[in-house]
């Protein structure tokens, strides 16, 4: 079942996931784009979840949520894409989203539609980490979903090692204090620290992840990378999303 | 009504992590933490200090122009039957009670070491506030405004720049309040070591909530003293005062909220109609969800997307409301009435030709409340005028 944590673990370098918005540019694009990528050197997919107000993310992540909105897209309609296509998908998916949306849908609902749909890790950014152990977790222990947390290169060392005690998949090391897409200097001797500190989860890097020079030094750093508005551009900009999406992958793998 | 409120008498108190009841909270994202734990250390220690409380004492004094008046309006008790009392706020420098709060949070910023501002607005009044403070006490100052709103508070947005301030055109989501507010929260992300933000009302993670209930509470700490030298009773029968992210109702509720006599009303707006879907009466057709890190009411479709408020007045169109309101209204500490456009003005007109006063539209639907109650004529009723109306002769002049 957890296939994420199979992969990853069995791996454990050099990751390559990509995140792209549901529903974005059109909203049948999901279950498209999906379907290109599980033939790509991507090793996992993260969904997003378009919210009306996403306070984490940058420019680009925000106007794909508005053109999702825009086509009509909701989460429920999300799973119902989702159940379509997961026997087809070999590559594990994930969702982030906002913990409004979650609410809107109610928890239980919520998680047992994770389930349904092929779904076992969530990323909730807004989501704090009491609040999961109490309200959600049960929950989601019983339809097989474990959460993913974010540490940034200023999180305490006893926040990580809390963080690290509750995952179950890997960390999401944000590589900066910054809005996703946002370009700024890896903070590197900050990575090193965290990475050095023996966590028992993999360490994967996003935030500001653009090219294959970025994807290199954080699978130097840690133990891969994810990129999420970059890979938007691409979509936003594609004429063929099949033979852009592979070249984009290809390219930062070096195939 | 009374007795569930003698009965939950300190049920507004914050638990440690900020919720009022199951309102509040810090529903942030990593990004954020250290911004929000940086703060929620050091804001009650600094605030505590005598030389924080000092220059905030004086500031507000000799600057701001402190205490306001509490005018007992004889025309408006002869005609509701009551003795009605106005908390002049309108007579602060820059026109309103948004100043309590930019300038306590301004001189708190600065002694935490830090010295550029971040701030969102709406109609552009904490704008004006928020640069005012930051002239006044050398930090520099951004400022985020929805394009929407920079187009309809031209007035708001000349006066931040002559003050100095950048003011950065909000392009997200609804181009409104709410976008800048998020916009303003992204920079600070981005630019958390030196910077601070300074939300404009009861609302965001906490401590935001309780820091500006706290800021504002000097409005009813005066009523309290003001009211037992008019009158010899310290506590009114009603506090009335409009709400939007409610900072200035926080502000006049905050020294009656263990009262048993006080009845405390806010006064949300209600634009076209609570059925219009032309509205932004949160607590009336809102349902409990996450807007800008709390948990409280907000306004939202049956998927989680928060969608744009309606009302005449810029001030009070928030889709959500700060949770200490969402609390009181919840646990029926408070009532909120739902005012619209039409009852705003109406009110504004009757206050402006009995007592020669020009309210901002937001505290025009205070006043629309009055009609809607039964007083004993012995009732004391305060109503907290929070703002002057000079931002809003454009409206007024179309309409009345």
């Amino acid at each position: 079942m957890n296939t994420l944590k199979k992969n990853i673990l069995s791996n454990h370098h050099n990751n390559l996931s990509v995140f792209f918005t549901a529903g974005f540019p059109t909203i049948d694009s999901t279950t498209d784009i999906l379907g290109i990528l599980n033939n790509t050197a991507v090793d996992f997919i993260e969904i997003g979840i378009p919210f009306s107000d996403p306070l984490a993310d940058g420019p680009v992540i925000q106007h794909s949520s508005t053109i999702a909105l825009q086509n009509g897209m909701t989460l429920e309609l999300l799973f119902s894409q989702l159940r379509a296509v997961k026997d087809k998908i070999r590559k594990p998916y994930l969702l982030m989203g906002y913990l409004n949306s979650l609410l809107a849908m109610g928890i239980e609902t919520f998680y047992r539609n994770c389930d349904e749909s092929g779904v076992h890790h969530i990323i909730i950014p807004d989501l704090p980490i009491k609040e999961y152990l109490k309200e959600h977790k049960p929950f989601a222990a019983k339809s097989g979903v474990s959460p993913i947390f974010l540490i940034t290169p200023s999180t305490s060392e006893k926040r990580i090692r809390e963080i690290d005690g509750i995952s179950k998949a890997f960390i999401y090391l944000v590589s900066g204090n910054t809005t996703t897409g946002n370009q700024s200097e890896m903070q590197t001797e900050a990575i090193q620290r965290i990475t050095a500190m023996n966590l028992k989860n993999p360490v994967i890097i996003g935030f500001g992840i653009k090219h294959r020079v970025d994807y290199m030094q954080a699978c130097t750093l840690a133990d891969g990378a994810i990129i999420g508005s970059a890979f938007i551009d691409i979509i936003a900009q594609s004429n063929n999303l099949q033979d852009d999406i592979l070249q984009f992958i290809n390219q930062i793998k070096n195939i | 009504m009374r007795s569930a409120r003698k009965k939950n008498m300190k049920a507004y108190t914050q638990t440690s992590d900020g919720f009022y009841g199951r309102f509040g909270g810090a529903y942030i994202p990593e990004l954020l933490y250290n911004n929000v734990e940086e703060l929620r250390k050091n804001y009650k220690r600094i605030i505590a200090s005598a030389e924080f409380q000092k220059q905030l004492k004086s500031l507000l004094k000799d600057y701001v122009g402190r205490p306001t008046p509490l005018y007992f309006s004889a025309a408006l008790s002869e005609k509701y039957k009551a003795r009605i009392y106005l908390k002049r706020e309108d007579l602060n420098h820059t026109g309103a009670h948004k100043i309590n709060n930019a300038l306590g949070q301004a001189l708190l910023a600065k002694m935490m070491g830090k010295h550029k501002i971040v701030a969102e607005t709406g109609a552009g009044q904490h704008g004006v506030a928020t640069a005012t403070a930051c002239t006044l006490l050398g930090l520099s100052c951004v400022v985020f405004m929805g394009e929407t709103d920079i187009a309809r508070q031209a007035p708001n947005v000349a006066r931040m720049k002559m003050l100095g301030a950048a003011v950065i055109p909000s392009v997200s989501g609804t181009k409104t309040l709410k976008d800048a507010t998020n916009d303003a929260i992204r920079y600070w992300i981005n630019h958390a070591a030196d910077t601070h933000y300074i939300i404009g009302s009861v609302v965001g993670p906490h401590p935001y909530p309780d820091m500006v209930t706290h800021f504002q509470s000097v409005i009813s700490k005066e009523i309290k003293r003001q009211l037992l030298k008019q009158t010899g009773e310290a506590e009114p029968d009603y506090v009335i005062a409009c709400v939007g992210g409610g900072s200035n109702a926080a502000g006049a509720f905050y020294h009656f909220l263990k009262s048993e006599k006080t009845k405390l009303i806010g006064a949300e707006a209600a634009g076209k109609g609570i059925d219009s879907h032309e509205t932004a009466a949160t607590l009336t057709i809102g349902s409990v969800g996450i807007i800008h890190g709390s948990k409280t009411y907000l306004m939202q479709n049956k998927d989680g997307q928060i969608t744009e408020p309606y009302s005449i007045s810029a001030g009070l169109d928030y889709p959500g409301i700060g949770p200490l309101h969402a609390h009181l209204h919840e646990t029926k500490q408070a009532s909120y009435f739902a005012i619209t456009d039409h009852e705003a003005l109406d009110a504004a007109k009757e206050l402006i030709k009995l007592d020669g006063i020009i309210p901002a539209l937001e505290s025009a639907h205070a006043f629309a409340v009055l009609p809607k109650m039964k007083f004993k004529p012995d009732d004391i009723v305060v109503i907290n005028l929070s703002g002057r109306g000079d931002k809003d002769m454009e409206t007024y002049l179309k309409q009345l």
